[in-house]
């Protein structure tokens, strides 16, 4: 047993570590965060070059066929440098989702398009009477005999403002809470009838709302089975998942680290605070929180690796461990940060908003504690 | 001990009530909804306050209180809350007030005493400083005695509504001889002296609560300090005493619980609501006995005080937990909005319309246990003061 990288999983880790570290400074950051499209375009084609784009898919997709750990590596570089880039939302989500059901024609154009750079695309999967159920979907779509006509709204569409195309979430069959009977269709974000309006969210990044009002799409739009769709959604919430808690077990790091080097810095009373034992056992505990779930992050990405059993549970577990314990930790730094904290000279209220919004993502601590204690029972 | 309600409270309490529901409009209510205040509509409440004769409860009755029972307090307190009505802003009625009638000189209580009653002028605070946080005596901000004037220099932080300030009252180093406490004086400043000057400080909930203020070769009247050169850090004492116990905000935290309860009783989520969720109700459940305690806590500390005297050391009790429920009650309403709670508010609500106020209130809220002196210092002092450790 060992926990050691690759050569290959070091070469990407030290790859993406240096362009966080000399291209990612917060000032950078904001700036990106500030501009129109809410992040930067010189960025992504530095991704595409780097091939970091095409990490998670096969050979024959056009990737590297990296896995669960590959995409581990990054997102946790990417925590740490709190990245704008759509990389989740149209890799990780929308990649995945092609990756999986696509068919031949959906994955030469599609994720051809990821992969080079030139096609951002978004998942549209929330609704606001969902709350955390992934199979809560009323926006319907009705068939005919050129393809589909989709009314509904989306909620929190991540990027979903600057995506050219939107893979939807869509019933065509059943009630809003039934898990067969959802559809997975891909629309232009241009077609008529789709309206989108982009929001900014607190962590500096961006989402939309959209509506679809009778707006059609031809059969080739279908990705994946009718009314099948569940599954693969779940499948690619457990990825997101695991995407989303690395990148906050990045962030963690940083918010002990940059708290610890600030005590050091900051004097009262005469000496540096780093020197009150109060404070020190309080960092020490945002260490160890940081530490467990870093382990939590290990053991979900490796058991869905190999494929185990209880990857479900160990995924809920991780789910509910990051959201308690990375806001417990970004709290604490706001805290020890003193007036700083509040301020937006500092990173630290950014890593806060970021680690709640990526607590909200994909289920919270409640909803997960509450699926793990149905998945362990006796 | 008893703690029933005579005959005469039940019947102030509906004078209270009645009182607010004529007067607390929805306007009134948009004075104060997170972070930021609007200044106009908090002027406007504070004078139908103040012509009500009911703005300034902690004052003596002779200068323009309201001679209450701490049981009156209690029913005003907590009436407004529950009516939606903002508090008042505390750094002229609550904070440089006590410290003026307790410690001025006639000359300034009749100068300044009536325009804070009638909230003609907006007050600040100027006592940290970026070297001078919890360690509050090591502030710098030097005031040089030149003729009849002193000369101030130097800098203050985290000024709350410095922008819309007219007078700021500092704390001033006068004295760097023996020790660092007894070279402090207390100085009342006019915003528009020349030197002063306000920026603006950019903070982590997007609104303008926070500022820094600057002073360059600023010329107050020896007049306007208020009792004796370097004795400033006793009374300041008094005043953060004063403003503990203001922080605690039991009354505000019991209107947030109820308003949130009321949010997951009526959000659908699924075939059901919000509230059905055992463990979001159980959070919910056990804030509020934190709350239940801390009401009896506060009770018990303002029973002591009106038998005599200022809060004690134990003040910082009511500071440390009373701020620590706002956060969890803060918190739990962020999570009761989900997804809303995390899209910044460009002018247009999105979502349920609970959702930019919570999570607004979250983030300033972040600022409570920083404030008025940090969570840290406070178990200091009951550490030092109260365990004598």
């Amino acid at each position: 047993m060992n926990f050691d990288f690759s050569e290959e999983q070091t070469l990407l880790k030290d790859s993406v570590a240096k362009f966080i570290q000399n291209e990612y400074s917060y000032e950078a950051r904001q700036k990106n965060s500030q501009s129109d499209a809410g992040y930067s375009e010189k960025n992504w084609s530095t991704f595409a070059e780097l091939g970091w784009l095409c990490v998670p898919f096969t050979e024959e997709q056009g990737g590297i066929g990296g896995g669960p750990v590959e995409m581990m590596i990054m997102m946790e570089e990417f925590g740490k440098g709190l990245v704008v880039e759509p990389y989740f939302s149209s890799v990780v989500l929308s990649g995945g989702l092609l990756a999986k059901v696509g068919n031949e024609n959906q994955q030469a154009e599609l994720i051809t398009g990821i992969i080079d750079g030139s096609k951002k695309i978004a998942f549209a999967y929330n609704e606001s009477q969902a709350r955390f159920d992934l199979h809560n979907v009323a926006t319907q779509a009705e068939k005919n005999d050129q393809g589909y006509v989709i009314n509904g709204n989306k909620s929190l569409v991540l990027h979903g403002a600057s995506a050219d195309l939107l893979i939807v979430s869509v019933r065509t069959s059943g009630e809003s809470l039934d898990r067969d009977g959802i559809t997975l269709l891909v629309v232009p974000a241009n077609a008529e009838g789709v309206t989108v309006k982009a929001t900014r969210t607190l962590d500096g990044q961006r989402a939309a709302e959209v509506q679809f009002a009778n707006v059609a799409v031809g059969s080739d739009a279908l990705l994946g089975e009718e009314g099948k769709a569940a599954s693969v959604i779940d499948q690619v919430a457990d990825e997101a998942i695991l995407a989303l808690c690395a990148e906050a077990v990045g962030s963690m790091e940083k918010l002990y680290k940059d708290t610890v080097a600030y005590t050091k810095e900051r004097k009262q009373f005469g000496v540096a605070i780093s020197g009150f034992q109060a404070l020190q056992h309080r960092m020490v505990d945002m260490f160890t929180a940081h530490e467990q779930c870093k382990s939590l992050l290990l053991r979900a990405v490796l058991s869905y690796a190999a494929g185990d059993s209880d990857v479900a549970k160990n995924i809920a577990a991780l789910k509910y461990q990051v959201g308690v314990s990375g806001q417990a930790v970004a709290h604490e730094a706001v805290q020890i940060h003193g007036g700083m904290g509040m301020t937006d000279e500092m990173s630290v209220g950014m890593y806060l908003k970021r680690i709640n919004m990526i607590n909200t993502l994909f289920g919270n601590a409640d909803y997960h504690l509450q699926r793990f204690a149905e998945l362990s029972a006796a | 001990m008893d703690i029933q309600f005579t005959p005469e409270d039940i019947a102030f309490q509906k004078e209270v009530r009645a009182f607010l529901s004529e007067n607390v409009t929805d306007e009134i209510r948009r004075g104060y909804t997170g972070g930021e205040v609007d200044p106009d509509i908090m002027v406007k409440w504070q004078k139908i306050l103040h012509k009500k004769g009911w703005v300034a409860p902690n004052w003596p009755a002779e200068i323009g209180g309201t001679g209450w029972t701490i049981t009156q307090k209690y029913i005003f307190e907590n009436e407004c809350a529950d009516s939606g009505a903002p508090s008042v802003i505390p750094f002229g009625l609550k904070m440089v007030a006590p410290v003026i009638y307790t410690f001025g000189s006639d000359e300034q209580k009749k100068r300044f005493l009536p325009d804070i009653l009638e909230s003609n002028v907006w007050w600040c605070q100027g006592y940290s400083e970026p070297g001078a946080g919890s360690d509050l005596a090591a502030l710098q901000t030097k005031a040089e005695l030149d003729g009849d004037h002193y000369v101030v220099n130097g800098q203050k932080i985290w000024t709350t509504y410095a922008q819309d300030a007219d007078w700021i009252f500092c704390l001033v180093r006068t004295s760097s001889e023996g020790k660092r406490q007894a070279g402090i004086s207390f100085l009342l400043i006019d915003m528009k002296t020349p030197g002063v000057e306000v920026r603006k400080i950019d903070t982590i909930d997007n609104q303008h609560t926070l500022n820094e203020v600057f002073f360059d070769n600023v010329r107050v009247p020896v007049e306007n300090r208020i009792g004796e050169e370097n004795k400033g850090w006793t009374y300041a004492k008094v005043l953060l005493t004063h403003e503990r116990t203001a922080i605690a905000g039991v009354a505000q935290s019991k209107k947030g619980l109820q308003k949130l309860k009321e949010f997951t009783a009526q959000e659908k989520v699924g075939a059901g609501v919000l509230a059905d969720d055992p463990l979001l109700a159980a959070k919910i459940a056990k804030v509020e006995i934190d709350l239940m305690a801390l009401e009896y806590t506060e009770l018990r500390a303002i029973a002591s005080v009106s038998a005599g005297g200022a809060p004690g050391p134990e003040s910082s009790i009511l500071k440390i937990r009373g701020t620590e429920i706002q956060q969890a009650v803060s918190e739990l309403t962020i999570e009761a909005c989900g997804h809303y709670a995390h899209i910044l508010n460009d002018g247009e609500a999105i979502g349920n319309d609970m959702s930019w106020v919570a999570s607004a209130k979250y983030l300033y809220g972040r600022a409570s246990t920083i404030y008025g002196g940090s969570n840290e210092v406070q178990k200091n002092i009951i550490a030092k003061m109260v365990l004598g450790l």
